[in-house]
């Protein structure tokens, strides 16, 4: 008997693991070529990129919209993080990389050996880094820079300080301990959050601008979802993260000149037209140094700018014609929609695209 | 069905040393050798990754530290979150073991059995998720009171933290991790202890526990070792359950109910490889070196302690 | 409720209390406790814990911990003036073992309901059927990632089982001298690689055979053999060590030759066990993430050539589905609790096939 029930078990088992391969080979949502019509597939083939898992979400995006019109090509992106992005950039193991701060120094002399001459630079993904709170009764909240330098720094321990208090006069603010959450992994986000910290707060940041969080102790958590999930844990937790995944969290607004802005898409795309482009990275390179201390109405200064790495010669034609495809729709004004919808990102402005279009359109095999 | 009788042609002979023999003996040394290869392969990996960061000047390494002081605090949150793992581990998973194979009905005991198994097969970035969002803000209240009545001993001094991700959660996370393992390598030696054994144990009026005491543990004493040290291999390099849950800020502290908590060296790697280029790279890598010396140290000890007990192994 | 307390309290402490001193109840001191006692004391030891902590503030924890302590207790001493000093031990370790696997068994089912419940809304036939490619958001699935963990996984087992258990088989039954005790050192460092150093290293190997940047399933299973075979060796190990001497004499004395005793008397004795030591091998690696991110990568699409390019994971697929979601965050999330599901499927399903092969070979004992 037990025999019996047992075998069949088994081939219970069997049927299914059968029942998955027999489903063929290829996924349902795949094979066949686009049914729409309209789109032509020029390209074909495949490339890879890697680097900043900020872009992830708005990677998806683009990658899903592309292949959508392009069915016979394949585009992949490892999230590793911007290091191991412009690692392998720069040693040719990728066509593309992603990374949230720009080249510098050997890197960008490697990157240029790689591509023999210039590198392609170009700002992709800008998107508005939240202060997220967890208080009760308190829905709105302002803050300024050094309030904020404040908080991380550990000097303002409590949310009823009169720091705090100063911003947000009638805001009935609790006696409750502040808990800040930073990040635990070195990060492209908490580098541009503490550049800001240090450049708009001097007085109370005494730190430097670091991926990597400069203060010992206190609460940390891995990742954007990390932070998220421990401001949403605690009570009187606050902490930085991606403004789009801060969910049902507060988002602290940040005082700017006279206003108080919040972390708005619209408000964080401003600040690339308040910024200056860095001198000598080539003229193919459109890296920033993010103006933190703007104080121009609506602008929302703690940004995370990040880029596309790429070359503007590739060895072989079928990689040079398809890297250019990509990179063109991904800055194209539907590429930055369709990324502004996944991921809340901030789209181009079109002064901006204007500028670099030419740049990736450049693209073209070498010899 | 066929290889269950065992049908000798007889002869006359001791077993003499056939053809098959010699293949099967040999393929059996090659596989040995093999992973001697394999294991130097890893070994020349690490040394020549790491060396570049041993001999760098102080002063180009992280935080601009002494690679010593980089890796002290990681090796010190290793070993307290393991050690915190295998002393909750252990007696539960020799206990559960036992509940298996001496003390639950038959039928009972097999689907539970089952069960444990399973446990062994979930993912470690599961129990991360689960560490973060069951266990940390259920044991808020448990760490509060350790805090309350038991705050004079510096373990648990406090502050505790408000989201209850700290060493000792991490150190539960890892508890929880490791039990089904040596669990499942307990129940094994257990159900294989000599049933003569016990049953004469019991045919002489021993209790059933003054049976297992007598006849089981002692059997399974190597056997519950090697699971043992599995499940600190284990716990040692445990990589994403330990970066997701443990909120990590460098301090050395055995206060294991506060926010603050020195990292542990996998999930440091994990943490920082992903941003880190050049040197980093190499720095992260000699972590892992120690990582690696590390657990060798904690296994050629525990070789120690079986080998001076091996009487009871069958086959020696 | 305070009346309650009162009178269940004088129940429980009245035996106990009046046994010794009652002399016709000392003939029974050498037989034993009554069938229903322990259920009796079971439930007057919740009673009496349920009204004190009704008074000073109720908690179920508290409740459920007290009742264990305060029965245990009752239990031995009970047990201890009627059944005497060894009996009493015996029942004191019986209501310890249960009571630490009942401690045990809560966090294991928790993790288990966990997954389950958050994996269960996507537990359809689309996510079986659907990859990601061309998946924004909502929807998409991960056949592709159960394919690939299925192929990667299947390499590293194929390579790590013959190997590892041929080891074994060297140590326990050849291996004398230095080459057997370097090797058994050796497997022994090799339990002590991190995961993501045998990432790293797979990664850094095929990056000398083909070049920079490259990523294929073949390396992943590298690295997840790095890992597996410590682990076959050494559970495999135990068990054959297990297997008593008197059988390999027997089988010899009949004139067997050692490598065909050693394939069909020790293994076959010991089958189940090693079975339970491969699947908790593989279980090990099915599982494993980090080093996968860095050997095998990610793709959105379905690739079942293990030497070219990337391919997806489960395990991989989970990780970046819970840390770099997109908005809304829900259906990201949704995915990454059912591809750990789905894991914990596959491996329950190896787990049967195991069960089924060392029934097959062990031999009919008990």
């Amino acid at each position: 008997m037990k025999t019996i029930s047992r075998s069949r078990v088994a081939a219970v088992g069997a049927l299914a693991t059968g029942a998955l391969f027999l489903a063929g080979c290829g996924a349902a949502n795949e094979g066949g070529s686009s049914s729409g019509g309209a789109a032509e597939s020029s390209v074909s083939g495949t490339i890879s990129g890697a680097g900043a898992s900020s872009q992830q979400a708005a990677m998806q995006a683009w990658i899903a919209g592309f292949t959508g019109a392009n069915s016979g090509a394949t585009v992949n992106y490892d999230p590793v993080g911007s290091g191991g992005g412009r690692t392998q950039f720069v040693q040719g193991g990728v066509a593309f990389a992603g990374s949230d701060a720009y080249l510098k120094d050997q890197q960008l002399a490697d990157a240029k050996t790689r591509c023999g001459g210039n590198v392609i630079e170009v700002p992709n993904y800008v998107s508005p880094i939240a202060v997220v709170y967890n208080l009760q009764g308190v829905s709105n909240l302002n803050l300024s820079p050094a309030a904020v330098a404040g908080i991380f720094a550990g000097t303002i321990t409590t949310w009823n300080d009169p720091a705090i208090a100063a911003d947000n006069p009638g805001v009935a603010l609790p006696a409750t301990a502040i808990t800040p959450v930073h990040r635990s992994d070195e990060s492209g986000t908490t580098q541009n959050f503490t550049e800001y910290l240090k450049a708009a707060a001097p007085d109370a940041w005494s730190y430097d601008a670091k991926g990597e969080w400069p203060i010992q102790g206190g609460e940390a958590a891995q990742g954007t979802s990390g932070v998220i999930g421990a401001v949403q844990g605690g009570q009187g937790t606050i902490g930085y993260a991606d403004a789009s995944q801060a969910g049902q969290l507060g988002k602290a607004n940040v005082k700017v000149g006279a206003d108080y802005v919040g972390p708005t898409p619209e408000a964080a795309a401003k600040i690339l037209e308040e910024s200056e482009r860095v001198a000598g990275q080539g003229d193919t390179s459109f890296a920033y140094k993010l103006n933190r201390t703007t104080d121009s109405a609506g602008t929302y200064p703690v940004v995370l700018v990040s880029y596309l790495l790429a070359c503007p010669q590739y060895p072989d034609a079928a990689q040079a014609d398809l890297t250019k495809a990509f990179l063109s729709y991904v800055i194209s004004p539907e590429g930055q929609q369709a990324a502004a919808q996944a991921a809340g990102s901030a789209p181009l402005s079109d002064t901006l695209r204007s500028q670099i279009t030419p740049v990736v359109d450049g693209i073209k095999a070498a010899g | 069905m066929t290889t269950t009788e065992v049908t000798p042609t007889p002869r006359t002979a001791r077993p003499v040393t056939q053809l098959g023999d010699r293949v099967f003996a040999g393929s059996a040394k090659g596989a040995g050798i093999l992973i001697l290869v394999v294991l130097a392969g890893v070994a020349a990996f690490l040394l020549t990754e790491a060396f570049p960061a041993l001999v760098a000047p102080a002063s180009e390494l992280p935080g601009e530290h002494n690679l010593a002081v980089y890796i002290w605090p990681l090796l010190f949150g290793t070993l307290l979150s393991a050690l915190i793992a295998l002393v909750i581990a252990t007696p539960l998973a020799i206990c559960v073991a036992l509940f298996i194979s001496h003390y639950a009905p038959r039928r009972i005991a097999q689907g539970l059995g089952y069960l444990v198994d399973l446990l062994a097969a979930v993912p470690s970035i599961v129990y991360g998720l689960w560490g973060v969002g069951v266990l940390a803000p259920a044991s808020v209240g448990l760490m509060t009171w350790l805090n309350d009545y038991l705050g004079w001993i510096p373990l648990f001094a406090g502050p505790v933290s408000a989201t209850g991700r700290t060493m000792l959660v991490a150190g539960l996370v890892l508890a929880v991790m490791i039990l089904p393992i040596i669990t499942a390598v307990a129940r094994e030696v257990f159900l294989q202890a000599p049933r003569l054994h016990e049953e004469a144990a019991l045919a002489l009026g021993a209790t059933r526990w003054e049976m297992i005491k007598m006849a089981v543990l002692p059997f399974g004493r190597s056997g519950l070792i090697s699971g043992a040290m599995l499940g600190l291999g284990r716990a040692l390099g445990e990589t994403m359950a330990v970066a997701i849950v443990l909120s990590v800020s460098g301090v050395v502290t055995f206060n294991l109910v506060s926010s603050g908590n020195p990292s542990s060296i996998a999930a440091n790697i994990a943490l920082q490889f992903p941003e880190a280029s050049g040197l980093g790279v190499n720095v992260l890598i000699a972590s892992g070196l120690v990582l690696f010396l590390v657990t060798l140290a904690v296994n050629m000890l525990a070789r120690y302690i079986v080998n001076r007990r091996s009487e009871f192994s069958g086959a020696n | 409720m305070s009346t309650g307390t009162e009178r269940t309290d004088t129940v429980t402490q009245g035996p106990e209390l009046d046994l010794p001193a009652s002399p016709d109840l000392l003939p029974k001191a050498k037989g034993t406790l009554p069938k229903g006692t322990a259920w009796g004391v079971f439930v007057a030891s919740a009673l009496v814990v349920g009204g004190i902590l009704a008074a000073t503030g109720f908690s179920i924890g508290l409740w459920v911990v007290l009742t264990v302590v305060l029965f245990a207790v009752a239990t031995y001493v009970l047990s201890r003036v009627v059944e005497g000093a060894r009996k009493a031990t015996d029942r004191l370790v019986t209501v310890v073992v249960s009571a630490a696997f009942g401690v045990a068994m809560i966090p294991l089912v928790s993790v288990l309901w966990t997954v389950v419940s958050n994996g269960i809304a996507r537990f359809d036939a689309q996510f079986f059927t659907y990859s990601m490619r061309g998946v924004v958001g909502e929807g998409g699935g991960a056949y592709h990632a159960i394919l690939g963990t299925l192929i990667i996984t299947g390499l590293a087992a194929a390579m790590s089982i013959p190997i590892g258990m041929l080891t074994a088989v060297y140590l326990v039954e050849y291996g004398k001298g230095r080459l057997a005790k370097a090797i058994t050192f050796f497997v022994d460092v090799m339990t002590g690689i991190p995961s993501i150093v045998a990432g790293l290293f797979a990664y850094a190997l095929f990056a000398l055979i083909v070049g920079p940047g490259v990523r294929m399933g073949f390396a992943g299973a590298v690295a997840l053999t790095v890992l597996m075979i410590p682990i076959v060796v050494r559970s495999t190990e135990e068990m054959l060590k297990i297997v008593p001497n008197e059988l390999r004499e027997a089988s010899y004395a009949l004139g067997v030759p050692k490598w065909k005793t050693i394939l069909k008397i020790v293994i076959p004795t010991t089958a189940g066990g090693i079975a339970t030591g491969i699947t908790l091998a593989i279980a090990r690696v099915i599982g494993e993430t980090a080093p996968l991110l860095i050997a095998v990568g990610i793709t959105t699409g379905v690739n079942l050539n293990p030497f070219d390019d990337r391919m997806a994971t489960l395990p991989v697929f989970a990780y970046y589905s819970y840390v770099a979601p997109g908005i809304p965050r829900e259906p990201f999330l949704d995915r990454a609790w059912t591809a750990a599901l789905v894991l914990m499927v596959i491996v329950m399903l190896l787990n049967i096939i195991a069960r089924i092969i060392s029934r097959a070979f062990a031999p009919k004992t008990r």
